[in-house]
């Protein structure tokens, strides 16, 4: 095969419908299962070196207020204590925004997020952290450390924090108003807009309207593993960080940032990930612990969080006000819509809410619209990115609405969706032309699953009360960012896939299977393997669903260029041409002459030189991935509480690489979609205060919570993937909230407008409805 | 967590020796669910933890008509609902021993843990209340009977002296005709904690008619499990039926003192007060007519 036909080989691979695949759908058991499952699979906490030092962070216990002084005397002085790190000890940072992940991050600010500098800007900031010869020394030298405060008012809500007395946390922070820098302090850090069609003209158009404005609490993600970081700040100055994140190269520049230094002087080394769900992409203990190990005679140091650090201090999603109006005319069209969104950010600019902006209406095609974005910061943790970020919430307000609208013009919900719904070449509210989506094909198979046609089933008592409900989602996905491959050929037929993105969801098992269906061998002839940052190529952090698509597309390449270099070699063997020999289904054929791979890896041995292929790829291509949901609801009238009896997600999910692990994406997004939706939610006293910074008291589902839900996998192959791959990992998550608020309107007649719909928030409404 | 010695006593003579000797420097251990807990979270800080679960008294387990039920203080839920008779007879404390925590959990949790840790959201105590049981305690001067609904004094806080402890809990034998319920109400469906609890008992005539006693109890709607002796009160002479109920209910509704807090709104809690009232009375008495 010559460079020319491996061309057209992969161009011709695009052109992805109906194509037979030998592997792809199939489901094989992953390559680190075993480990999962034995117990042998290594996470951050689970490394032991010599001399191992165990680092504890002191946190703030106020919201909000300046910190006056820091005396760490008494705690150097207690017997094992190493070492004492505080904010002096991080290098001064510019103010310089940066693309980190899916999202941008402001250096000074993270700098300021690891170890508080002038203000501690909510409960749980970190302040100081100390190392000692093992955790209890560490965590009694910590309450050791002594801080004065003057104590600042705290703003906890998006609403409070834009009153114009409201308290300012950042001093020199000013609005970015639509691109100009406003002139006067401020909590809200940018207001975007996009707007087009007539808005008048719109809703005079509309034969209804509805209007409504929600809100929504700040919600964790819940992920199991509490954040961890090793590390080891060598007497070379080479920086070693064993540590649990979605992305080591990612969390390696961060590293670098905060602390000033070259990359090439910090290696991390990712381990097994016990979940992330866009919570560990920003670092918030690797710095410190390599610092700590630099002052405590290069020993190296181990921090882990407690469950309480883990919700007081990481991750948060942002809670906000959304208000909606839209108008319909009588037939069904979407005439207007009009929407303003408020995210808090937590501690420092930088909530989802741009992408809650599209996601909001995303799903629709309306002629006149306008959708106001405003980030807000507030004294609670930054906000982190959490799985379709900024979209569950932003789907919960759209989706009840599309669905009021529904109601008052007499039309199925499924049916309304399918007279707005996007289609291929139509204009999306966010501005680009949508390019071939399966979001048509989703509702026309919500309509006639098993689920919608069957009967709704009888309340289990007097007390309570069934409905049904349907939401869907759409969700952008990154098809983009680097991702970097290395393919060895081993001398016995196997072959070592070496990349970098780690693997949160089976993406191991996914790219084995993707370079087998490209080679034409098993996917267990393929060990896929996560490596550190000193061994591949940059790689963009496994998050806004790009890893199967970004890494598969390296994958293959990688996989086409093997097989050239298979010619190549076939071609010395046999003394003839390689661009004679034909390549398929892992055989390789040149008139008479035929071999298998395996045959050939071991013929070409170790001598000749190994066959290897190395990828370094940015792909710019597009995915959106569209849903639509059906659940069913049981509310007990008397005590507000909602079960939830049934559920299907259905989904375009392009091409299913190993069905079983789109299928685990489809529930996992769906039980936590559950989670917004019925109890999650952060707990504030009136001083700010986390009151329920446990898992005791912050309720996420437990298996006896959700049903089992069930699944459609909708295949509309994504023609900007060689398999036609699009992302799944995150959309599933956007439906559920407005799917489940809709199914308690059915059943109740109760419109709710905040979240979580949970007991309490339940009765509240029934008791306001009554008067 | 603070490091402590581990002493595993025998005899209830030397725990409490070690108690006295200690004062609050000592505290038992029992299943350990609360304790460990507390010790992890800094809450509690003994230097010595005394485990009582090689003493001989602490784990028994045994029922019969005249005396009827005696639980050790280190008798694990699980091994309540492992007995036939036991779940036959007081369905009522299964309702609360196989509710706390989860499996796992019930297989070391103890009743006699549940009653001395006095959370006022406890799941066994308003039930053990509603049963009429009395809590056995031996200190340095020898054995006393404290009414259950009288052990608790504030959140956290009981009746027992530093260098008393709980031997057993004593539940008297079932009259004719009588059964005990207890519900709560959790947003989740398990390893939550109760935003409201309440235990009940009732006892009817010969012709299971008439309700002939009473007993309501209310958990997580005060600083301490409460015994609300009129709303059983105002059963006794009436017969089974919504009106006599919805009364108990009103009645125990108006003696709880809820808070509003992160698991619940004080409004709420009142509101749940009644609704399970409602609900325990009505699976009480259907057992009791069964
Ligand atoms: C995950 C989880 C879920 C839980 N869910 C629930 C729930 O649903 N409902 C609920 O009510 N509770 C729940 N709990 C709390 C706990 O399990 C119960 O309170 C349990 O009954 C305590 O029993 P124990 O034997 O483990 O007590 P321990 O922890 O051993 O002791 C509790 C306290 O009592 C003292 N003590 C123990 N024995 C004696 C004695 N003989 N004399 C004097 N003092 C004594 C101890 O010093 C300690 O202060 C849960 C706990 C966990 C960890």
């Amino acid at each position: 095969m010559d460079s020319e036909t491996l061309e057209q080989v992969a161009s011709a691979d695009i052109s992805v419908e109906n194509r037979h695949y030998k592997v792809i759908g199939s489901r094989p058991i992953r390559h680190d299962g075993p480990d999962k499952v034995t117990g042998r699979a290594l996470f951050g906490a689970d490394i032991r070196m010599n001399g191992l030092l165990y680092g504890k962070v002191l946190r703030s216990p106020h919201a909000h207020a300046r910190i006056i002084s820091i005396d760490v005397s008494r705690a150097l002085a207690l017997t094992g204590v190493k070492a004492v790190v505080t904010n002096a000890d991080l290098p001064t940072l510019e103010s310089v925004v940066s693309r980190v992940g899916e999202g941008s991050i402001n250096w000074r600010y993270l700098s300021s997020n690891l170890l508080a500098g002038e203000k501690v800007l909510y409960h749980g900031h970190a302040i100081a952290a100390v190392s000692a010869v093992n955790p209890h020394v560490a965590e009694q030298a910590a309450s050791l450390i002594d801080v004065e405060y003057e104590i600042l008012s705290p703003v906890i809500t998006v609403d409070q924090a834009m009153r114009p007395d409201a308290s300012i946390l950042l001093d020199e922070l000013r609005t970015n108003e639509l691109g100009a820098r406003g002139s006067t302090p401020t909590n809200i850090a940018s207001h975007d807009q996009f707007q087009r069609g007539d808005l008048d003209q719109g809703f005079s158009a509309a034969s209804v309207i509805v209007e409504r404005e929600f809100t929504t609490s700040t919600v964790h993600q819940g992920y199991i593993e509490p954040h961890n970081a090793t590390a080891i700040w060598g007497t070379d100055g080479q920086i070693t960080v064993w540590t649990s994140t979605q992305g080591g190269h990612d969390a390696r520049r961060q590293i670098a940032e905060v602390l000033q230094l070259p990359v090439s002087r910090i290696k991390v080394i990712p381990m097994e990930i016990g979940g992330g769900f866009g919570g560990k992409i920003g670092i918030y203990l690797e710095p410190v612990a390599a610092l700590l190990s630099l002052k405590s005679g290069n020993r190296p140091v181990q921090m882990t969080m407690s469950r309480f650090d883990v919700l007081a201090a990481t991750g948060p999603t942002s809670g906000s006000v959304i208000r909606v109006k839209m108008g319909a005319a009588q037939d069904g069209q979407i005439t207007a819509a009009q929407v303003s969104l408020a995210y808090a950010a937590g501690a420092y600019p930088g909530s989802p809410v741009g992408s809650a902006m599209s996601v909001i209406l995303n799903p629709y095609r309306i002629a006149n619209v306008q959708v106001d974005g405003y980030d807000v910061v507030t004294n609670t943790p930054r906000a982190a990115a959490y799985r379709a970020p900024g979209g569950t919430n932003a789907a919960f307000a759209a989706e009840s609405v599309v669905d009021e609208l529904a109601n008052k013009l007499g039309i199925d919900p499924i049916d309304m969706r399918l007279i707005n719904g996007i289609k291929e070449g139509d204009r999306r509210v966010d501005g680009p032309i949508s390019r071939r989506v399966g979001y048509i094909e989703t509702l026309e198979r919500a309509r006639s699953s098993p689920h919608y046609l069957s009967a709704l089933s009888s309340p289990s008592s007097a007390t309570c009360k069934v409905g049904r409900g349907v939401g869907s989602g759409w969700w952008g996905n990154w098809p983009g960012g680097t991702s970097s491959v290395s393919v060895v050929v081993n001398n016995d037929g196997t072959v070592n896939l070496i990349e970098g993105s780690t693997d949160i969801g089976g993406s191991r098992v996914a790219m084995a299977m993707m370079l087998a269906e490209t080679l034409g061998i098993q996917a267990s002839d393929i060990k896929p393997m996560v490596v550190d940052t000193d061994s591949v190529g940059y790689n963009d952090v496994t998050a806004g669903s790009r890893t199967t698509y970004s890494t598969g597309i390296a994958v293959h390449k990688a996989g086409l260029k093997i097989i050239h270099e298979m010619c190549e070699r076939a071609a010395q063997l046999w003394n003839v041409d390689p661009g004679t020999i034909d390549y398929a289904d892992g055989v390789l054929t040149s008139g008479t002459n035929h071999i298998g791979f395996k045959e050939l890896a071991r013929k070409i041995g170790d001598g000749d030189g190994n066959v290897v292929a190395s990828v370094s790829i940015s792909p710019n291509g597009e995915g959106v991935a569209l849903a639509t949901h059906i659940v069913d609801v049981e509310v007990d009238m008397e005590t507000g509480k909602v079960q939830i009896l049934r559920y299907t997600a259905i989904q375009d999910v392009g091409t299913a690489i190993h069905p079983a692990y789109v299928e685990g994406q489809l529930q996992g997004g769906v039980a936590q979609g559950i989670g917004w939706a019925l109890n999650e939610e952060y707990v504030y006293d009136a001083q700010g205060h986390l009151l329920n910074g446990s898992l005791l008291d912050y309720r996420i589902p437990t298996a006896l919570d959700l049903p089992m839900i069930e699944t459609v996998l909708v295949e509309v192959p994504n023609t900007t993937h060689p398999f036609g791959v699009r992302g799944v990992g995150e959309v599933p998550i956007v439906p559920p909230a407005g799917a489940v608020a809709n199914a308690i309107a059915n059943a109740t007649g109760l419109r709710m407008t905040i979240l979580p719909m949970s007991p309490r928030h339940m009765l509240e409404a029934m008791w306001a409805q009554a008067k | 967590m603070q490091a402590f010695e581990y002493i595993p006593a025998t005899t209830v003579n030397e725990a409490i020796a070690i108690l006295h000797q200690q004062g609050d420097q000592a505290r038992l251990i029992s299943g350990g669910t609360d304790l460990i807990v507390q010790l992890r979270e800094g809450r509690r800080k003994p230097k010595i933890v005394v485990d009582i679960k090689r003493i001989p008294e602490v784990n028994q387990l045994s029922y019969n008509l005249i005396d009827g039920l005696t639980i050790g203080a280190a008798v694990p839920c699980y091994k309540l609902y492992g007995s036939a008779v036991i779940k036959e007879t007081y369905p009522g404390l299964i309702d609360a021993a196989s509710l706390i925590g989860g499996v796992q959990i019930q297989g070391r949790a103890t009743l006699g843990g549940n009653l001395c840790n006095a959370s006022p959201a406890a799941d066994s105590i308003p039930a053990l209340i509603a049963h009429n049981a009395i809590a056995v305690v031996a200190g340095m001067n020898g054995e006393r009977h404290i009414p259950v609904q009288d052990f608790c004094t504030s959140p956290g806080r009981t009746q027992l002296e530093p260098d008393e402890m709980l031997v057993s809990i004593q539940v008297p034998a079932p009259r004719a005709h009588s059964y005990g319920a207890y519900l709560r109400f959790t947003p989740r469906n398990e390893m939550d904690i109760a935003v409201v609890g309440v235990g009940v008992w009732v006892a009817l005539d010969d012709t299971r008619v008439v309700i002939t006693a009473a007993r309501i109890a209310l958990g997580a709607v005060g600083p301490t499990p409460l015994f609300v002796n009129e709303a059983g009160a105002s059963l006794v002479g009436q017969p089974i039926g919504s009106q006599a109920i919805e009364k108990a209910a009103l009645i125990a509704q108006l003696a709880a003192k809820p808070i509003t807090d992160m698991r619940g709104s004080a409004e709420q809690r009142r509101h749940l007060v009644a609704v399970l009232t409602r609900r325990a009375l009505d699976s009480a008495i259907a057992r009791a007519s069964a």
